[in-house]
C-alpha cells in the first residue's frame, strides 16, 4: 500500500509539472504582440540590418517613443543572418515582427510572392506631406509587387570606381575613361609596384554578381534579354565576363581568394594594396575614414569606365522597409516608416553619408555637400545613365545569382569562362522556363 | 502474462463470504488503472517528448520531401512521389560531389584525430609533472565555440594578411591560398577539425586506458616484448571497444559538420562548392534558395545514410563478440 502512495504522489507530481508547463508555454505564445489588435499596442518590433542607416535610426529612436508612446524593440542582424531570420520566421506565419527592413531586389519578389508583406498603397497615398511622389521611380518600382505598394525604399546604391590619387600621380595616368584605359592603368601600376594590385573588386561567385552587372551593361550586354530569354552568352556578356575576371586574374592580388564580398575587398583597397576598386558608393564611408582606411586621404573616385556601350552602372534601391502581413500592429509600423523615411530623416542621413530614395534631397545643395566632390559628381553621372538592377530580376535571386556568377569565378582563377557562360546560360534559361 | 492475472485479482477481489463488494471510487480505478500500467505510465513523458522533438519533425521532413514545396513551406505544394528522390539521385553537379565530400572530410579528420589522439593519449597516460597543466592545455581546443574557430583560422589562413603565409614567407616557402583554393580548402578544414576535435579521442581514449590493468602489459614485459609489440598486440586490442566509441561518436559529428564550415565558406561551400557537404548543401538548398521539397529530399538521404553507418558499425560489433 505504501509502494503504492508514492507511486501516486509521483504521478500526480508529474503531471502536474506537465500541466503547468504545457500551459506556461502557451500562455507565452500567447502574450507576444497578441494585445494590440488596433495599434494599441505600446511595443514595436523593428528587425535591421547592419548599415550605417541603422546605426543613425538607433540614435533616434528614443525621440520617435517619446513622440508616439511606442516602445520600440530593436534587432539587428548582418545580412545573411537578416535573411534566415524572415526565412525562419514567415514561414512559421509570425506575428513577432513588426517592421522589416530587406532588399527588394534579393528577397522581395519571393516574400511579395508568398504574402508575407502588408500591402501600404493607401498609406504611402493618404499622406501628402510625407509625398510618396517625392520618390525616385526606379527604386518605387522594385518595392511594387503586381500594383502593391509593398515597401518603402530607404537607401539607393550606384556603383563607381574608387582609385587611389597618388598611385595614378606617380605613374603620370589619368583617371581611366574607358575600360580599356583602366586595364592599362591597372597593368602599368601594378607592374610599377610589386605587392600592390593593379584592381581587386568582389570575387565570391554570388557577392561579385552585383559589382560586376556594371560591367555587363557597359559592354552592352544584361542578364535577361528584352524577351526574357537568358542572355548571359550573348557577345557582350562573354567579354565582360572575360574582362572583369581577367583584371583581377592578371593584375589582382596574389593569391586571390574566390569568396571575396565587400569586406575582404575593401580591406584589400583599404589597407593600401590596390589602385583600383569597383564597389558599391554606399559603401565610401570606409574607404575615407581614416579610423577605418590607410588611404583615407588619397583615395578618389570617378564614374564606372566606359565600355563599348558607354559607363552604364547599376543604379538601385538595396533596401526598403515593409511590414510583416501578419503583424498585429500595422499602424504603429507605418507611423515608424513614416517617420524613418520622412523628408527631413533622409535628409540628415544622406548627408551622413548614406544615399537615400528620394529625390528632394539629391536636388538640395545641403543633400550633397558632405560627400566628396568627385563622388557627388560620379553618383550623378550614375543616376543618370543608370539601369535600375544589379543582378537577375527573378523569384529565386539567390540560385540565379549562383548561376550567372559562375562564369567571372572561372575567369578569375584563369578558365575558360566562354565555355562556361555557355553552360551558365543554359542553367539559367531553366530557372527562367520554371518560374513562367 | 502474469501481470493481467494480478490485476484481475486486485481489481475485483473474490467477494469473500459476509463481505459487499464497493464500487471503487474513480480515482481509485485510475490509480489502480495507472499501478497496473506502471511502466508505460512512467514511460509515457519521455515518449511523448520523444515523438514530439524527433519523430514529428521527422515525418513532416519526409512528408516534405515527397512534395515540391517552394518559396513558402505554408503555400500549396503538391504531392509528387520520389521525383525528388529520383532528381537529387541523378544530380551528379551538387548531390553526389558533396556526398563524397561528406565521406572525404569524415575519413580525414577522423583517421588524423585517432591516431593523434592515441598518441597523445598514451603520453599523457603515465603521470608526469606538470601533467595538469598539459591536460588542460590541451583540452582548450574542445571549449572553443567552433564558429569563433572557423573565424580565427580563417583569419590565420587569410591568403594575403594571414599568420600561416607569413610564416611561410618567412621559412622562405612560397604562399599557399590555405581555404581560398579549390583544391586546398577541404584539407585545410580537416586540419582546423583536427585542431578542435583531437582532445575529445584523447579523453574518451585516455578513460579507457586507465581502465586498464597493468597485468597484461607486465606479462607481456616479462616475455620480452618490446614497447611497440605491447602496444600493438596488448594495450590496443584491449582498447578496441574504446576505440569503436570514439569511433561512432566523432564519426557522427564529423559527418554532421556544418559550423566551421560555414563560418569559413559561408553559403554554397565557396564559389566552386569546394566544401560543400551535404549538411551545407541542404541548408544553401533551404535557406537560400527556400527549395524545401528538395532540401528535406537531401535530408533524408542523409539521415539514411548516417543510419546504415551506425548498422554496420555496431552489427560487426555483436558479429566479433559472437
Amino acid at each position: 500500500m505504501k509502494r503504492h502512495s508514492v507511486v501516486r504522489t509521483v504521478a500526480i507530481a508529474a503531471a502536474a509539472f506537465l500541466a503547468t508547463g504545457a500551459l506556461a508555454s502557451c500562455s507565452a505564445g500567447d502574450g507576444d504582440g497578441g494585445d494590440g489588435a488596433d495599434g494599441g499596442s505600446k511595443t514595436l518590433s523593428v528587425t535591421l540590418v547592419n548599415h550605417v542607416w541603422t546605426d543613425i535610426i538607433k540614435e533616434k529612436i528614443p525621440e520617435f517613443e517619446e513622440e508616439t508612446g511606442i516602445k520600440v524593440e530593436l534587432s539587428q542582424y548582418g545580412e545573411d543572418q537578416l535573411s534566415d531570420q524572415y526565412n525562419v520566421k514567415l514561414n512559421a506565419g509570425t506575428s513577432e515582427l513588426d517592421v522589416m527592413m530587406y532588399r527588394p531586389l534579393q528577397e522581395g519578389k519571393q516574400f511579395a510572392k508568398n504574402g508575407y508583406f502588408a500591402d501600404l498603397t493607401e498609406d504611402v497615398e493618404s499622406d501628402k506631406d510625407w509625398d510618396w511622389a517625392d520618390f525616385q521611380k526606379g527604386p518605387v518600382g522594385s518595392t511594387t509587387y503586381e500594383d502593391q505598394v509593398v515597401g518603402v525604399p530607404i537607401i539607393t546604391e550606384q556603383e563607381v570606381l574608387y582609385y587611389r590619387k597618388d598611385l595614378l600621380e606617380a605613374a603620370g595616368l589619368e583617371v581611366p575613361k574607358t575600360m580599356d584605359e583602366l586595364e592599362a592603368a591597372a597593368k602599368t601600376i601594378k607592374e610599377a609596384n610589386p605587392g600592390i594590385a593593379g584592381f581587386v573588386a568582389r570575387t565570391g561567385k554570388s557577392a561579385a554578381v552585383t559589382q560586376f552587372s556594371s560591367f555587363l551593361f557597359s559592354f552592352g550586354g544584361d542578364f535577361i534579354d528584352e524577351d526574357g530569354n537568358a542572355a548571359v552568352n550573348s557577345d557582350a556578356a562573354k567579354e565582360a565576363y572575360a574582362f572583369y575576371g581577367g583584371l583581377i586574374h592578371n593584375y589582382g592580388p596574389e593569391n586571390v581568394s574566390t569568396d571575396m564580398s565587400w569586406a575582404e575587398a575593401m580591406a584589400i583597397f583599404t589597407q593600401g594594396n590596390a589602385a583600383f576598386y569597383t564597389e558599391a558608393d554606399s559603401l565610401y564611408k570606409n574607404a575615407t575614414d581614416p579610423a577605418n582606411s590607410k588611404v583615407a586621404d588619397t583615395v578618389g573616385f570617378a564614374p564606372i569606365p566606359a565600355g563599348s556601350d558607354g559607363s552604364k552602372a547599376y543604379n538601385v534601391p538595396s533596401w526598403a522597409l515593409g511590414i510583416n502581413e501578419a503583424s498585429e500592429n500595422k499602424d504603429a509600423a507605418w507611423q515608424f516608416i513614416q517617420w524613418a523615411t520622412s523628408q527631413d530623416m533622409t535628409l540628415e542621413i544622406q548627408q551622413a553619408g548614406v544615399p537615400g530614395a528620394r529625390t528632394s534631397v539629391w536636388k538640395d545643395p545641403a543633400g550633397v555637400e558632405t560627400y566628396p566632390a568627385d563622388l557627388a559628381e560620379a553618383i550623378a553621372i550614375s543616376t543618370e545613365n543608370g539601369i535600375g538592377h544589379d543582378r537577375p530580376l527573378v523569384i529565386k535571386v539567390p540560385e540565379a545569382r549562383e548561376i550567372v556568377g559562375d562564369p567571372i569565378v572561372v575567369a578569375i582563377t584563369g578558365g575558360d569562362s566562354d565555355a562556361a557562360a555557355d553552360k551558365a546560360n543554359e542553367a539559367f534559361q531553366e530557372l527562367l522556363d520554371d518560374e513562367k | 502474462m502474469t501481470v493481467p492475472v494480478t490485476a484481475e485479482s486486485t481489481g475485483k477481489p473474490a467477494a469473500p463470504s459476509g463481505w459487499t463488494p464497493q464500487k471503487p471510487t474513480p480515482w481509485a480505478s485510475f490509480s489502480n488503472w495507472a499501478n497496473r500500467h506502471r511502466k508505460w505510465v512512467f514511460a509515457s513523458p519521455a515518449m511523448i517528448f520523444v515523438a514530439l522533438l524527433i519523430a514529428v519533425p521527422i515525418v513532416w521532413t519526409i512528408y516534405l520531401s515527397l512534395t515540391d514545396s517552394e518559396g513558402s513551406v505554408r503555400a500549396k505544394a503538391e504531392f509528387i512521389g520520389f521525383e525528388n528522390y529520383l532528381e537529387v539521385l541523378g544530380d551528379t553537379e551538387r548531390f553526389w560531389p558533396a556526398v563524397w565530400r561528406t565521406f572525404y572530410f569524415t575519413g580525414g579528420a577522423l583517421a588524423a584525430e585517432l591516431v593523434l589522439g592515441m598518441a597523445i593519449a598514451l603520453l599523457l597516460w603515465r603521470p608526469f609533472k606538470g601533467e595538469k597543466w598539459v591536460r588542460v592545455a590541451i583540452l582548450l581546443p574542445l571549449v572553443a565555440t567552433p564558429v569563433a574557430v572557423g573565424m580565427m583560422w580563417r583569419l590565420i589562413f587569410d591568403p594575403n594578411i594571414g599568420f600561416a603565409n607569413q610564416v611561410l614567407n618567412w621559412l622562405g616557402l612560397p604562399s599557399q591560398p590555405w581555404l581560398s583554393g579549390e583544391h586546398t580548402a577541404l584539407p585545410t578544414l580537416i586540419f582546423v577539425d583536427v585542431w578542435q576535435w583531437t582532445p575529445m579521442i584523447v579523453l574518451i581514449l585516455l578513460a579507457g586506458l586507465t581502465s586498464l590493468s597493468d597485468e597484461p602489459d607486465e606479462a607481456a614485459r616479462i616475455d620480452g616484448a618490446n614497447s611497440w609489440q605491447r602496444f600493438w598486440f596488448v594495450t590496443l586490442p584491449l582498447l578496441r571497444a574504446t576505440v569503436i566509441v570514439a569511433i561512432v561518436l566523432r564519426g557522427i559529428d564529423a559527418l554532421k559538420t556544418f559550423d566551421i564550415l560555414y563560418a569559413t565558406k559561408g553559403k554554397g561551400g565557396g564559389s566552386f562548392h569546394e566544401v560543400e557537404t551535404l549538411n551545407v548543401y541542404a541548408y544553401g538548398l533551404s535557406f537560400d534558395y527556400n527549395d524545401y521539397g528538395i532540401a528535406s529530399t537531401v535530408l533524408i538521404l542523409f539521415f539514411l545514410l548516417i543510419i546504415a553507418l551506425m548498422w554496420i558499425v555496431t552489427f560487426r560489433r555483436k558479429g566479433d563478440r559472437s
